[in-house]
């Protein structure tokens, strides 16, 4: 259930390229893991983020939790649906759900996080 | 159950009002009138008292069933305190009398009160000063956090961070986060503590202070605590001590002896007042002597005379953090129990309270996974994973111990336990009561393997069944 073509994190976002931005979400994994997902704080657009700071934080009915920046940049839209409609990152984590886009000075910076492969192999590690 | 309005008949009272024999004038203006006739229940005197009397019935606390919520020590709260608290000469005092014209001379007996249990606690943890100001635990914390980030302040430091273990209480982030510093989460190790490699990797400069719970939330006294306090201390961080699991430790070993330089107590956990919808807490903080200066205002201060008063001239205090001087009906119970049980009760408290959970947790380890905690001390956590695979997840267990008449552990914390459930059985249970449990909790696990599909159905025995807690999260309606 990992889709090859995205780039993933140690903390479970995962990062899809489009039109040279970054689009980031959370993993099935992750969804799977906070269980009945009840709000989502979305970060604000045209803020500046870094690399490893908390994006947003997401509640689910165990835990709130953070989800953080895979890659630095500037916020350049984010997910609105996910205001009203929460549980589309359970429904659909990789499409519908994602959290927001992030324009980063250097694309290619995301071929430092895990691959497909890599991030199965961490989660088989971590299971 | 129908709501008191529903029960509600047009003309039903239950007050007869003499005739009326004087005039009746109404000053007030009509701004401040209303313009209906406020809606109100008629019903009558036995219908009050039996709608009131049911309710009372459907209370679930500790004077009725076993409690074993963790990290929230439910021990039982004896009654004894409550006499103390409902003494008229302390209920009819009131907090502003301190305050008038020779009023401390008034108040002596409280301001005593509230000086002694400041001196107790110190005793109890080794520290050099306490205020008795917050009103809860993550009161406490936040009470805490601003005296370090005041101490740094008065240095000229600039310290940016606070580091807390994954393993500690689920409100310290808040309370770093909120006097203003950047969190940085340490994970926890193979044994369940603070990753010691970790930890030294995080640590520098910009580190305003590490805050502990200690034993953490799995139960574990971190036994590199000496290393810990010191390393902070020579880069120039300050310790902060969680006192909310200080159960385990009471005359075992002290925080301020430890090398923290900051600690909170919860009066209504450690010392036996009633919390949780019972009644409201109280989190004193306690300093070492760098840190007294900035301890909240007003502070009771023992004149030379012997009398006390209230001092609020102090330059570099934080100021103002509650109203008045805290709870003060906590700190007479609290310090009640502690005057009662003295230095070997207490001890007595912290050897039951270790020796219950490690009780609980050999027998139910037989059906549940215990990922940490070889040597628990006054709680521990199980993981439901086992049960997970049969669909049985915690919350469903949490669920069925309601119908067996007992409140579910502590579930989905820490975080770092997959399907957790944190147990804390306290010093005040019987064995008998604690041999219950065991057989319950066995009863869960085998009826998980036989047939996980009936605890959907859980509980049944409640006035209400199961919630739907997801449409109580996702659509709040709080108006009716």
């Amino acid at each position: 259930m990992v889709p090859q073509e995205l780039k993933y994190t140690k903390e479970h976002e995962w990062v899809r390229v489009e039109n040279g931005e970054a689009v980031i979400g959370i993993t099935d994994h992750a969804q799977s893991e906070l269980g009945d997902i009840t709000f989502v704080e979305l970060p604000q657009k045209d803020t500046e983020i870094k690399k490893t700071e908390a994006l947003s934080t997401i509640e689910s009915v165990k835990a709130a939790s953070e989800v953080y920046a895979p890659l630095s940049g500037k916020i350049t839209e984010v997910n609105e649906m996910l205001n009203e409609k929460p549980e589309i990152i359970n429904e659909s984590p990789y499409t519908k759900g994602w959290i927001c886009r992030i324009h980063t000075a250097d694309i290619s910076e995301v071929n430092t996080l895990l691959s497909a492969t890599d991030y199965e192999i961490y989660l088989k590690e971590n299971e | 159950m129908e709501l008191i309005f529903e029960k509600s008949r047009p003309g039903r009272i239950g007050v007869v009002f003499p005739e009326k024999d004087v005039p009746v004038t109404c000053v007030l203006e009509t701004k401040y009138k209303r313009n209906a006739t406020a809606e109100l229940p008629s019903v009558s005197e036995p219908e009050v008292v039996r709608h009131f009397t049911k309710l009372s019935k459907m209370n679930f606390g500790v004077d009725s069933n076993f409690y074993p919520l963790g990290s929230c020590t439910m021990k039982y709260n004896p009654k004894f305190t409550e006499k103390i608290a409902q003494i008229e000469d302390f209920t009819a005092l009131h907090p502003l009398s301190p305050q008038l014209v020779r009023g401390s001379m008034l108040t002596q007996g409280a301001l005593e009160i509230i000086s002694n249990l400041e001196g107790a606690l110190c005793e109890i943890t080794g520290m050099d000063a306490f205020t008795t100001q917050p009103m809860a635990g993550a009161h406490g914390e936040l009470a805490g956090v601003m005296l370090i980030a005041a101490y740094h302040k008065q240095k000229g430091n600039n310290k940016k961070c606070i580091l807390i273990p994954d393993s500690g209480h689920g409100t310290n982030p808040a309370s770093a986060a909120i006097a203003g510093y950047i969190v940085k989460s340490i994970p926890s190790d193979a044994k369940g503590v603070m990753d010691l490699n970790k930890f030294k990797h995080a640590l520098n400069d910009d580190v305003a202070g590490v805050m502990l719970t200690c034993p953490n939330t799995l139960g574990i006294f971190n036994p590199h605590i000496k290393e810990i306090t010191d390393l902070t201390h020579s880069s120039g961080g300050l310790m902060y001590y969680d006192g909310a699991n200080l159960n385990a430790i009471l005359g075992k070993v002290r925080p301020g002896d430890l090398g923290f330089d900051v600690v909170h107590i919860n009066l209504h956990k450690t010392f036996a007042t009633p919390h949780g919808g019972g009644g409201p807490g109280a989190g004193p903080v306690g300093v070492k002597k760098e840190l007294i200066p900035f301890l909240p205002v007003p502070r009771v201060i023992k004149r030379n005379d012997g009398t006390f008063a209230l001092d609020f001239e102090e330059e570099l205090s934080i100021g103002y953090i509650s109203p008045f001087y805290g709870n003060f009906g906590v700190m007479l119970k609290a310090y009640a129990y502690i005057l009662v049980l003295g230095k070997q009760g207490l001890i007595d408290v912290s050897e039951n309270a270790v020796l219950n959970a490690n009780y609980l947790k050999y027998y139910l380890s037989k059906y549940y996974d215990v990922p940490y905690g070889e040597n628990c001390l006054h709680e521990f956590v199980l993981s439901g994973e086992k049960q997970a695979k049969k669909g049985v997840h915690a919350i469903d267990i949490a669920k069925a111990l309601i119908d067996k008449g007992i409140h579910p552990p502590t579930v989905y914390f820490p975080l770092i336990v997959k399907e957790a459930m944190m147990i804390e059985p306290t010093e005040t249970e019987s064995k008998e009561t604690l041999d219950e449990f065991i057989s319950v909790m066995a009863e869960i696990s085998r009826l998980a393997e036989e047939t996980p599909e009936i605890f959907k159905t859980f509980p049944k025995t409640t006035p209400v069944g199961r919630l739907d807690e997801v449409k109580a999260a996702r659509d709040m309606n709080i108006s009716g």
